[in-house]
């Protein structure tokens, strides 16, 4: 049975077509303003690329914080049980998530069936998601996909003491102003929202293997500040910042 | 003078209006809360013309003594519920915050302060008071609050000290807070310019202990499945036993509700149509989402059967003795649920999530309320550990609807209600 998955975030619109458990095809485009237009178009995108034809899609959940704005699925199940789902179709050992996305992040703990056990979410605060990550780049004037491979060179990762995004990136701007190195700066950037994560996983207790999803999961910076800091080797799929809508239309594919 | 004028004159109005209802109330068969609310506000907000002294008193303070002394009690914490419900909290919280008030203290602390000096909120502002009485039983916040309102009216301030009971209440801690009543009696025969009836502080004792006795019956009607009423009904119905507490109008009002929920359960009426999932609350509501957060619930065939914040004004009934009142309301106004030690309210909860056989357990992290909020992710853990139960953490605020953000709240939620179907229906 071939089926569909549109993840709408906060910041890019996710779709995934799956069949008889392998994946089609994916696709990423922005959310933009119209939460309901990015659902259909990025739907008609992958669709594209898969040559696939519509009318053989028998079933579509949509997910993310714009799922109910896809009027064109059959059902709508939060994030949280579609990375599940997600993460378990591409490493069934995993037993917990790191998702890190543009304006969340959680930690999602799986049982050996890779149904969810327990949740745990940071929404007050735009520090320790990708908003964050964005308001830097833009700060350093670096592109934020080159984030990553520009901080694994730093020696000694800048500390940044802000609790705040606003006031982390008045930070950063004096950091720069000092002197100090981007690499260093990228590096304490990425310090900085492992422990805030780090922070956030240990209220429900960090279980192995561990996998890391979003679109921050891109990010090696990140996952190499989370290993450091939480001291488990993090797992990345290429899939990673698609995993959602992957879930879903798995999830699809059981109604 | 003018502004005087006409300040008599909405009080004679309200008075007036007062009557009418009161008159009126004898020919209802069933009186509604908002009879008993009007009826109670409009006395306090016309004491002045009737000669009568009006207290303002903490949620968890004694007010038996007051209504003995024919002194009219008024919860500022009821007004901030008020004011919640009405969503006018986040407005005063600022002009409290204009005033120089931090944006960490209590809301229902800031609306307070923030509408005695600007007449706010949906019934323009509380009655004058005469005095204010103040027991820290429930927080520590309110001793300052109630030191800034001392000084504002310029009234004398009654403060009974309640030592924290972590497992127990030790004997010094009985002799300290019985010694205070006897002071707090002292106190009111001062400011009422009168002697103290103990006479009819047993009849008032022995009306605030079967009014509890009532409000437990009302609750425990949620054991029933499907349940007759919701967590959200309780926080609606529970005004009576916070204001008039130690009258009759309480007794008369909750024996109805008895009746009232005993026949929806014999003709099998639930508070939610379709209850497939039972869930347990803790915390204060979020006034001002009560509905969103009912129907949200609703829309999952889930019912919040039973809450920890309603049960809090019968929860210390076992320590009730009417026949030594004083002595037995020290201990009980000690061991309030929010004056115990976390083991002991992870105790109370595990009782609750028994007895009302629930599904889930969701927690309102409540910015305001220090005390309340401070140990819930020990005892969500706790409650994990020994039934398992999916646990779900919402962060709010009872009275500043800033503090409140729709669809991650929603996400929340709905992730949570997918746990407990997919538990569920496995079994």
């Amino acid at each position: 049975m071939r089926t569909a998955g549109i993840d709408i975030g906060s910041i890019t619109a996710k779709a995934a077509i799956v069949e008889k458990g392998k994946i089609l095809g994916t696709k990423v485009i922005f959310t933009g303003y119209n939460a309901e237009a990015a659902g259909l178009k990025v739907y008609e995108e992958v669709l594209k690329e898969t040559s696939v034809d519509k009318a053989t899609v028998r079933k579509i959940v949509s997910t993310g914080y714009g799922r109910n704005s896809v009027k064109f699925a059959d059902k709508s199940f939060t994030e949280i049980m579609c990375h599940a789902a997600g993460a378990h179709y591409l490493d069934q050992h995993v037993r917990s998530i790191i998702d890190i996305g543009g304006q969340d992040s959680k930690a999602i703990l799986l049982d050996e069936h890779g149904k969810v056990k327990n949740f745990v979410m940071n929404d007050k605060c735009a520090a320790g998601t990708g908003r964050f990550l964005e308001v830097m780049a833009r700060a350093l004037e670096v592109d934020l996909d080159e984030f990553g491979a520009i901080s694994i060179k730093s020696k000694k990762p800048s500390k940044i003491s802000s609790l705040c995004t606003v006031f982390a990136e008045s930070e950063v701007i004096s950091l720069i102003a000092q002197g100090e190195k981007r690499q260093d700066i990228i590096a304490g950037i990425h310090e900085s929202i492992a422990a805030r994560v780090s922070s956030m996983i240990a209220r429900i207790g960090v279980k192995e293997p561990v996998m890391i999803t979003g679109g921050v999961a891109r990010n090696i910076g990140v996952v190499h500040a989370l290993e450091k800091k939480l001291g488990v080797k993090i797992e990345v799929s290429p899939y990673a910042q698609v995993n959602g809508a992957i879930g879903a239309a798995f999830l699809a594919a059981s109604l | 003078m003018k502004k005087s004028i006409s300040d008599f004159l909405k009080m004679v109005l309200i008075f007036l209006a007062g009557k009418f209802k009161k008159f009126t109330m004898r020919f209802k068969k069933s009186k509604t809360m908002k009879d008993y609310m009007m009826v109670y506000y409009s006395d306090a907000k016309s004491a002045r013309l009737t000669g009568k002294k009006v207290a303002w008193i903490t949620s968890g303070g004694p007010v038996e003594p007051l209504i003995a002394m024919n002194v009219i009690p008024i919860y500022p914490e009821n007004h901030g519920a008020m004011i919640g419900a009405s969503k006018m909290g986040g407005g005063l919280c600022e002009t409290a915050e204009a005033m120089g008030y931090s944006a960490d203290l209590c809301s229902y602390a800031r609306s307070d302060i923030a509408s005695a000096t600007v007449n706010g909120g949906p019934i323009g502002g509380l009655p004058k008071p005469d005095m204010l009485v103040c027991c820290n039983n429930i927080c520590g916040t309110v001793l300052k609050w109630y030191e800034v309102q001392a000084r504002y009216f310029n009234v004398p301030l009654f403060f009974l000290d309640t030592p924290f009971c972590h497992t127990e209440y030790t004997k010094e801690a009985a002799k300290y807070v019985r010694a205070q009543f006897d002071e707090y009696i002292v106190f009111l025969e001062n400011a009422c310019k009168k002697k103290f009836d103990f006479e009819r502080l047993k009849e008032v004792g022995h009306l605030s202990h079967q009014g509890q006795l009532l409000w437990q019956a009302v609750l425990d009607t949620a054991m029933h499945k499907p349940s007759p009423m919701s967590a959200f009904d309780a926080f609606y119905h529970l005004a009576l036993i916070v204001t008039l507490r130690g009258t009759k109008d309480v007794i008369d009002y909750y024996t109805w509700l008895v009746a009232y929920m005993k026949n929806r359960i014999a003709r099998g009426i639930g508070a939610v149509p379709n209850e497939k999932y039972r869930l347990l609350w803790d915390n204060i509501p979020i006034w001002h989402r009560t509905r969103w957060l009912s129907e949200k619930f609703a829309s999952h065939n889930a019912c919040l059967v039973a809450d920890t914040y309603t049960t809090a004004w019968c929860g210390a009934l076992k320590y009730i003795d009417e026949n030594k009142f004083l002595d037995s309301m020290a201990e009980a106004h000690a061991r309030i649920y929010l004056n115990i030690g976390i083991d002991e309210m992870a105790k109370m909860v595990l009782e609750m999530i028994d007895k009302y056989d629930v599904d889930g357990f969701v927690l309102h992290s409540n910015r305001s309320c220090k005390p309340y909020s401070f140990g819930q992710l020990d005892i969500q853990s706790i409650v994990e550990k020994e039934r398992g139960l999916p646990c779900l953490m919402i962060e709010s605020d009872m009275t500043d609807e800033r503090s409140f953000s729709e669809s991650q709240i929603s996400t929340r939620i709905d992730a949570f209600m997918e746990i407990i179907k997919e538990r569920k229906d496995k079994k």
